[in-house]
């Protein structure tokens, strides 16, 4: 296991800081568990780098599909209410979250 | 070392725009695109992130995109693709923003600022030299919603949250870090603010938050070419704040810089109260936004055909009104900077300008006389009582000597508020310029004759006491009288030939 996890790219730390990112909360286990099957998963991946690629355009969606578009035409909004329905706090309409720091983020 | 950190360092300044496309509804769902409504009144389930939804593009945003493309000479990307930025706030319930990276719908042009000629001073109408400005890209996202920190309104402790604006469309357009102070920063903002309102791609109000500009600032020392480490401030809302902020954080650098210190790579935000940035957050890489391609949104491809039609669509843009202006009706470079400002304004111009057939005359009046009103109203042309062929008319009766620019200037405020015929104003006022010789003669007699010494000088061959004595003329004339003829007959009546 050890020499699986040297030989891939993925480091604990680089687990870590995608686990932070995507605000996950993971415990030492399953960090350990996570950089050995994400190592796996990279490992496996890698394998298509064997593969000869050149003068293949990339592929960024596999539906052969001219874009899908829509008039530029207004309808109007869900009731408020409904669109506040589901959330654990509201106040006219707003949405309250916990108090965040001005300038965070935007 | 000197006081002005300017001596030693050059600033490399380069801005990002956001700004609000024309639409009607949202960039991916049918909500309408309003400002001002109450909270959560114009989303649909596709802006609140809710399970199950697929965007669909607004095809409007396509045409607007390629407009912008041409009008700042501009690849326009035939194939451009979606991704997803992800990052997690609570006004972006998707958890991510949809956006374009790696492949833009525009990249590579420019656009052409006046900047003022070293040591002639930001002051107006100071000497100006143009210098082109690189666009590196513009791509289309969608907005995120707005949060509501101080909340004094309500009982509720807590942040609101208004997603009305989440899913407006923007087009992010980023320059070339080719500016060099915050009055080339401002110059440019005007520029592209004028251009996406000329070819109505953004009403670009800055109040309602629709031009949104981001600033990356760094220092070199002078005749150094390499860059120094930059900073972005953040959410800089008027033309005054972009200058003031870009200032703030040339002073902070450069102290920093002075102590020997370096500068750390931040976010950073101003405080308009303190005039003074300060670090919000030390910057994430790029990368920690893991973007990668939106798998619910095909590659967006333009075709070249659709590109020739936008083209030949296109409206004349600032820079060749300009042109056009000085070269047809030989105005100077200061008015017809003045005159390009909208296109209201020079259509208003040109349409007063056929009517009176006086173009310089109308051009100075339109700069000089109707803007200061207009300024101290706050209000554009069209939204004025003034139509263009009733200022024609004023200037008309001024061309022909029958109203004194004076009193021509005195009926203008009304013009613009009220409306009206300016010559049925002159005549009902009694403000028509006395043009019957005789009396005309009558006050220039009694000018001559109280001011011998000025008369003198006159008849000596010096005209400069001439001023004086037709101000006399006027005086005693109650400023009505035709300003031409008085100075025809004060000449001749002094020189001898009357």
């Amino acid at each position: 296991m050890l020499a699986l996890c040297a030989m891939s790219r993925i480091t604990r730390e680089d687990v870590e800081r995608t686990a932070d990112l995507a605000r996950l909360s993971l415990s030492k286990d399953e960090i350990e568990a996570m950089t050995h099957e994400l190592g796996q998963i990279l490992d496996h991946v890698e394998q298509l780098q064997a593969l000869d690629t050149e003068g293949i355009e990339p592929t960024a969606h596999a539906i052969p599909l001219a874009t899908p578009l829509r008039p530029d035409r207004a309808s109007p909004g869900i009731d408020p209410d409904l669109a506040v329905a589901n959330a654990p706090a509201s106040d006219g309409h707003a949405f309250v979250v916990p108090k965040v720091i001005d300038g965070e983020e935007g | 070392m000197s006081d002005n950190p300017l001596d030693r360092y050059e600033p490399v300044i380069g801005l990002e725009v956001h700004t609000h496309l024309k639409t009607e509804s949202k960039l991916f769902s049918p909500a309408p695109v309003r400002y001002g409504d109450a909270p959560n009144h114009d989303v649909h389930p596709i802006d609140l992130g809710m399970p199950g939804v697929l965007p669909v593009l607004n095809e409007k945003v396509i045409g607007l995109a390629i407009r912008l493309g041409l009008a700042t000479h501009s690849t326009v990307n035939t194939r451009s693709v979606f991704a997803r930025k992800n990052y997690f706030y609570p006004d972006l319930p998707k958890g991510y923003q949809i956006s374009q990276y790696e492949e833009p719908v525009v990249s590579d042009g420019w656009i052409e600022i006046e900047v003022p000629v070293k040591g002639s001073g930001k002051k107006r109408g100071a000497e100006t030299v143009t210098k082109r400005i690189g666009v590196t890209r513009a791509h289309l996202e969608e907005d995120a919603g707005k949060s509501i920190h101080d909340v004094a309104l309500s009982a509720s402790e807590g942040t609101h949250i208004d997603l009305n604006r989440a899913g407006v469309p923007l087009l992010e357009i980023v320059s070339e870090p080719d500016l060099r102070s915050s009055v080339e920063a401002s110059a440019y903002l005007r520029a592209l603010r004028s251009i996406l309102r000329y070819i109505e791609v953004s009403d670009a109000d800055m109040e309602k938050g629709q031009f949104r500009c981001d600033a990356n600032v760094s220092l070199r020392l002078r005749g150094s070419s390499e860059f120094g480490t930059r900073t972005e401030i953040k959410n800089l809302n008027s033309f005054a704040n972009v200058e003031g902020a870009i200032e703030a954080e040339i002073v902070r650098q450069s102290e920093i810089l002075d102590d020997g210190g370096e500068i750390q790579q931040a976010t950073m935000g101003f405080d308009v109260n303190r005039q003074r940035t300060r670090i919000l957050r030390l910057k994430e890489n790029a990368d920690d936004y893991r973007y990668f391609d939106d798998p619910d949104l095909i590659p967006l491809l333009i075709d070249e055909e659709l590109i020739e039609v936008v083209r030949a669509d296109l409206p004349e843009l600032p820079e060749q009104k300009r042109e056009r202006f000085e070269q047809e009706y030989g105005l100077p470079g200061e008015t017809t900077a003045i005159l390009v400002t909208s296109r209201r304004l020079a259509d208003f111009f040109e349409n007063c300008a056929r009517a009176c057939n006086a173009p310089k005359a109308a051009a100075n009046w339109i700069a000089r006389d109707l803007r200061q009103e207009l300024n101290e109203r706050n209000l554009a042309v069209d939204e004025t009582r003034l139509e263009p062929d009733a200022l024609a008319s004023l200037i008309r009766l001024v061309e022909e000597g029958r109203l004194t620019t004076k009193s021509a200037r005195e009926l203008l405020p009304e013009l613009v508020e009220a409306g009206g015929d300016p010559q049925a104003m002159m005549e009902e006022r009694g403000l028509e310029a006395v043009s019957d010789t005789g009396m005309i003669d009558e006050w220039v007699t009694t000018v001559i004759g109280g001011n011998a010494a000025a008369v003198e000088s006159v008849r000596g061959g010096d005209d400069k006491p001439l001023n004086f004595l037709m101000g006399q003329v006027m005086k005693a004339a109650g400023g009505k009288a035709n300003p031409g003829e008085v100075r025809k007959r004060l000449v001749e009546m002094i020189r001898g030939d009357g």
